[in-house]
């Protein structure tokens, strides 16, 4: 048996953090161009786009995100598509965010005072000059604080793509667990990894609510 | 292409995905007592305790909401038998549970807490009520009508969080969908029929909540 020493395990369990930061910042990026479109959808005045968007949403938001995992990496396959544990973790988890990134955004626009329309509107812009220039800056600005949180949560939710197999922080310490029996450590490290990234984060939401509330 | 969905297997799963469904009921109900009882205790600690205990009470919210559930789920199941603790895999699971979201209704019950006006407390203090009558029949009931939404929501948000616990071999839906998969070979369709009634339990389970809560808390819950 291969002995490990505690920095060995932190050593490890840090390289595969990489990993969790990389699929974060993609799902992150990913979700908010795909959220972007969704929110189009969300927001226009057509009843049946914005009922599909609805729907969206809402599917994304009441089903589990392993569901969505599993179904993105035995789906996939099927039409067609070669699929790495990568491509199903880092899809999946733009969809997810997608939808719920949609929605705090769609909660800023409709925050935003009706006469915000009908001004951009009496000055003769149209439809997505109003949006691009009056509507989504403020939407987004005012929104800032939970875009920040839900930041949190997609961070903390690529910890279930260890289960489709993919090698980040979570499924690294399962292997390293395997191999030491050294449960509370190997966990308990993982738990501070993770609360590392994410309570800052945390904070600057925090900060940025109260910034709001004033 | 010359893939096609076979759904075949559906009629001989039926009372596997019923039995899984009816764990994931349990212990999202044992979960919603469990967890809105102690982060009433929780809030109300923050609020009036002394002050270690109010701090144990912010680090532990701080702790369970910047970490993954997967994670503290291996830490009960795995990490505390090394400290003499065994627990069945139910029993983690519940308890796992219960701490993640009692982490998020501290936050929500105390600002259910905060939201009934002082005066409320005075009033009820000079009637000569004792002050833990004064919290359990005037302050607590407002509080809880006030949030209730939120309750709500998290209570749902946990249910559908609860697919994880599969992972330490608790027989839920998510569980029992592994195991029809593993016999079936039929990946997909598995994980669609059980993300369909993954998504009826949540819409149904917001419309019990809400239906029940307009009729305990009274109206104007929504």
């Amino acid at each position: 048996m291969i002995e490990f020493t505690f920095w060995d395990i932190l050593r490890n369990l840090l390289l595969a953090a990489r990993w969790t930061v990389l699929l974060s910042l993609a799902a992150f990026v990913g979700g908010a161009l795909v959220g972007l479109v969704v929110l189009f959808f969300r927001i226009s005045r057509n009843k049946w786009i914005k009922r599909i968007a609805s729907g969206y949403i809402a599917l994304f938001q009441g089903t589990p995100l392993l569901m969505q995992l599993f179904l993105m990496f035995f789906g996939l396959p099927m039409l067609g598509l070669r699929i790495e544990p990568w491509t199903a973790a880092a899809l999946g988890l733009t969809f997810f965010a997608s939808a719920y990134l949609a929605e705090i955004w769609r909660s800023g626009v409709d925050a935003l005072p009706r006469g915000q329309w009908d001004a951009g509107a009496s000055l003769g812009l149209h439809y997505l000059q109003e949006l691009r220039l009056i509507i989504l800056p403020q939407a987004f600005a005012i929104t800032r604080a939970p875009t920040v949180g839900f930041l949190v949560q997609l961070i903390k939710s690529t910890a279930l793509t260890s289960i489709i197999g993919f090698e980040e922080l979570v499924r690294t310490s399962n292997a390293i667990n395997n191999a030491t029996f050294e449960p509370f450590t190997v966990y308990g490290l993982v738990a501070l990894i993770f609360f590392v990234m994410c309570f800052p984060l945390t904070q600057y939401a925090r900060r940025l609510e109260r910034a709001a509330a004033h | 292409m010359g893939y096609s969905l076979d759904f075949g297997w559906l009629a001989g799963a039926v009372g596997a995905i019923a039995r899984g469904a009816a764990t994931t009921v349990l212990l999202i109900a044992v979960t919603t007592l469990a967890g809105t009882f102690l982060s009433i205790l929780g809030a109300a600690g923050k609020r009036n305790g002394p002050k270690p205990l109010r701090l144990a009470i912010a680090t532990y919210v701080e702790v369970m909401r910047n970490t993954p559930f997967l994670v503290q789920l291996f830490f009960i199941f795995f990490g505390l038998p090394s400290l003499g603790i065994r627990l069945d895999p139910i029993l983690a699971a519940m308890l796992a549970m219960t701490l993640n979201m009692a982490a998020y209704t501290i936050e929500i019950v105390g600002a259910g807490l905060d939201a009934v006006p002082r005066g409320q407390t005075e009033a009820a203090l000079a009637l000569g009520l004792r002050s833990r009558q004064v919290f359990i029949k005037i302050v607590l009931p407002q509080a809880l009508k006030v949030i209730y939404p939120a309750l709500t929501s998290q209570i749902v948000i946990m249910m559908l969080e609860s697919a994880v616990v599969s992972q330490i071999a608790v027989r839920e839906l998510t569980y029992e969908a592994d195991m029809l998969q593993a016999r079936t070979f039929r990946a997909f369709e598995t994980y669609l029929v059980v993300t369909m009634v993954y998504l009826g339990l949540s819409m149904g389970l917001r419309r019990l909540l809400v239906g029940g809560g307009r009729r305990v808390l009274g109206a104007g819950v929504s």
